[in-house]
């Protein structure tokens, strides 16, 4: 496990450094410059220069991303051309919003998956299980934007169940933020739901063809008995590799809805970063997220590698 | 090589197949409104008729107008075309470049090649697409070519990693080892021997890609990154709807509508091919 352990981790690091190698060469071929940006159209050639300087933008290439990668280590992301704050903390800021909406959105699309997935893999070819694939069909149809507008006409503007949108911030009050946080987080948890139960019934159909479950109906367990004790175990798997995938979606995936929304989370910080042309914050999110996701499928596979010996000596 | 009767056979099991066919129909039912829109819309889609603005269904006007009195059919009508032909020529260069690369990573298996553009794959894999595009279209400008890009970029790894897949099980069958034994390269396999025989799951994939193409565009259109005015697009009307939503609710359902259905159309078309192309699922059926 050990051997195993450090193989993973230095795969770990080589992918975060050519992520974030990436990331940096994307933003340096990016047209525009930041620092006659900053200054407007008017300005001062000299006073461009010496912002440029400033910003140290005359640095040699290799320097600069040094200097990025030794900021990010300790966690300075540098500073907001449009905000004039530090990024570290802007980002501190929008997580507070962005993470409980993902996690909120993860937790109601399994909720709601695994019930449907189950019940259309138990009862294969039923008019529940017909349904439950009708409406998964639908589910992966529909824009995610889209719902999140008719949630708000039926929920916010008719029924005035919910606002219709906008975040009145933690102090409010628990229940406050929560209730803020429902409708986007139904919006985004669809079309994720209806992915994770096709998964889940697929994966659950190929277990329950295992001669293992014949043997455990052999043994005298019922059908149900069976698949409580033996197939869903089994099944989980492919199912916890989609939920890792999709919590990095989710948190990306916001970017849409919080605008929608009007909630000021990570993905309308970047997407307002985008049109300012504030690139230091859109560096910046992007290697979030991006390392969001490679340290969440780290994770993921060294849960299956722990729950799953044979996994340890087969992945390369 | 093919003969008549399998195809008759395979177009036969094609209109038994529920799914396949209402997956069709409806797909085609937007690709004719889009093939139509060149000739021929009941109104111009870019005239405005403030006088007739906001207006509900009628029977002048179908699906009703938006704040600026445009015909909202019209517009769905236009708004095809664009989405399908971004979508369309973004999956081509998915597959175009992704193909290619996926065949030679498995022709030259274990190598350092290989090592590399799957590598590579993962990193594209972890990258969040939709931020992606929405920086690349913000960046270079938005509009209909750049959206192109910046979804097409994204198909890429998926068909790599797909026509690897396939490719390198291909590889250690007997009909292939006959082709190297005859002295064919490499390449010239991968061309005559390998591409034939994972076309249908490109096919499939490429349907299903499709349709992720078009929320995509639906997507980038709806934050003002899409095509651009006067040319009308389904994300851009959703957008425009946003604000009316209480005032006239049409103008947000029937865009929606036309997303919906497109993409559940190239789905069920997706996995009812799925279902044709398997001769096992085909006989079990």
């Amino acid at each position: 496990m050990t051997a195993y352990l450090l193989r993973r981790l230095l795969s770990l690091s080589l992918s975060l450094v050519a992520a974030s190698l990436v990331i940096f060469l994307v933003m340096e071929v990016v047209p525009g410059d930041p620092a006659s940006f900053m200054m407007g159209i008017n300005a001062d050639p000299q006073a461009v220069a010496a912002l440029r300087t400033q910003l140290g933008l005359d640095e040699p290439l290799p320097v600069r991303y040094l200097g990025w990668v030794a900021g990010l280590l300790q966690g300075d992301f540098g500073i907001s051309y449009t905000y004039r704050v530090p990024v570290s903390e802007l980002i501190a800021e929008r997580v507070m919003i962005s993470l409980p909406l993902t996690l909120y959105a993860l937790a109601l699309s399994t909720l709601i998956a695994f019930p449907a997935g189950i019940l259309a893999a138990s009862r294969r070819n039923s008019a529940a299980d017909l349904s439950v694939m009708g409406a998964t069909q639908l589910g992966v149809a529909i824009p995610n934007f889209w719902f999140a507008m008719i949630l708000v006409l039926v929920f916010a503007i008719n029924l005035r169940w919910f606002s219709a949108g906008g975040f009145p911030g933690w102090d409010a009050g628990f229940f406050q933020a929560i209730k803020a946080l429902t409708l986007p987080a139904i919006a985004l948890a669809l079309p994720q739901a209806s992915i994770l139960a096709r998964v889940m019934r697929s994966s659950l159909i190929d277990t329950l063809n295992e001669d293992f479950m014949r043997t455990a109906r052999a043994k005298g367990l019922s059908r149900g008995q069976a698949l409580r004790r033996h197939a869903l175990r089994n099944a989980l798997i492919p199912v916890l590799t989609i939920i890792g995938l999709q919590f990095s979606f989710l948190l990306a995936g916001g970017i849409i809805i919080e605008n929608v929304f009007y909630l000021p989370g990570l993905g309308r910080l970047a997407f307002q970063a985008i049109t300012q042309r504030d690139l230091i914050v859109v560096r910046s999110v992007v290697i979030l997220l991006v390392f969001a996701v490679i340290v969440v499928t780290f994770l993921v596979d060294l849960a299956y590698a722990a729950a799953d010996p044979r996994l340890r000596r087969r992945r390369t | 090589m093919t003969t008549a009767s399998p195809d008759r056979s395979f177009l036969r099991a094609a209109l038994g197949h529920p799914a396949f066919v209402i997956g069709l129909v409806l797909s085609a039912l937007f690709i004719a409104l889009a093939l139509v829109s060149f000739v021929w819309t009941p109104f111009d889609p870019t005239k405005l008729s403030i006088a007739n603005k906001l207006k509900t269904p009628t029977f002048e006007h179908w699906f009703g107008t938006d704040h600026f009195g445009r015909d909202m059919f019209s517009m769905i009508m236009v708004g095809a075309r664009v989405s399908i032909a971004v979508a369309f020529v973004a999956v081509g260069i998915g597959m175009l470049i992704g193909v290619p690369l996926g065949l030679y990573a498995a022709a030259r298996r274990g190598s350092l090649v290989d090592e590399i553009i799957m590598r590579g794959n993962d990193l594209a894999f972890a990258f969040p697409s939709l931020l992606l595009a929405i920086m690349i279209t913000a960046v270079f400008g938005p509009g209909a070519v750049n959206a192109i890009i910046a979804i097409g970029i994204f198909n890429v790894p998926v068909f790599a990693r797909l026509a690897r897949g396939a490719a390198l099980s291909l590889w250690t069958r007997d009909f292939v080892l006959a082709a190297r034994v005859a002295g064919k390269t490499k390449a010239r396999i991968s061309a005559e021997h390998i591409l034939p025989n994972i076309a249908n799951l490109l096919i499939v994939q490429g349907t299903i890609q499709f349709s992720l193409a078009i929320l995509a565009e639906a997507a980038l259109a709806y934050v003002g990154l899409g095509a651009q005015p006067p040319l009308p697009s389904w994300g851009r009307m959703l957008a425009d709807a946003q604000t009316l939503i209480s005032l006239a609710p049409h103008m947000a359902l029937f865009p929606g509508f036309a997303i919906i259905i497109t993409v559940l159309g190239l789905n069920l078309m997706g996995d009812g091919l799925r279902d044709l192309f398997d001769p096992k699922l085909r006989r079990g059926r």
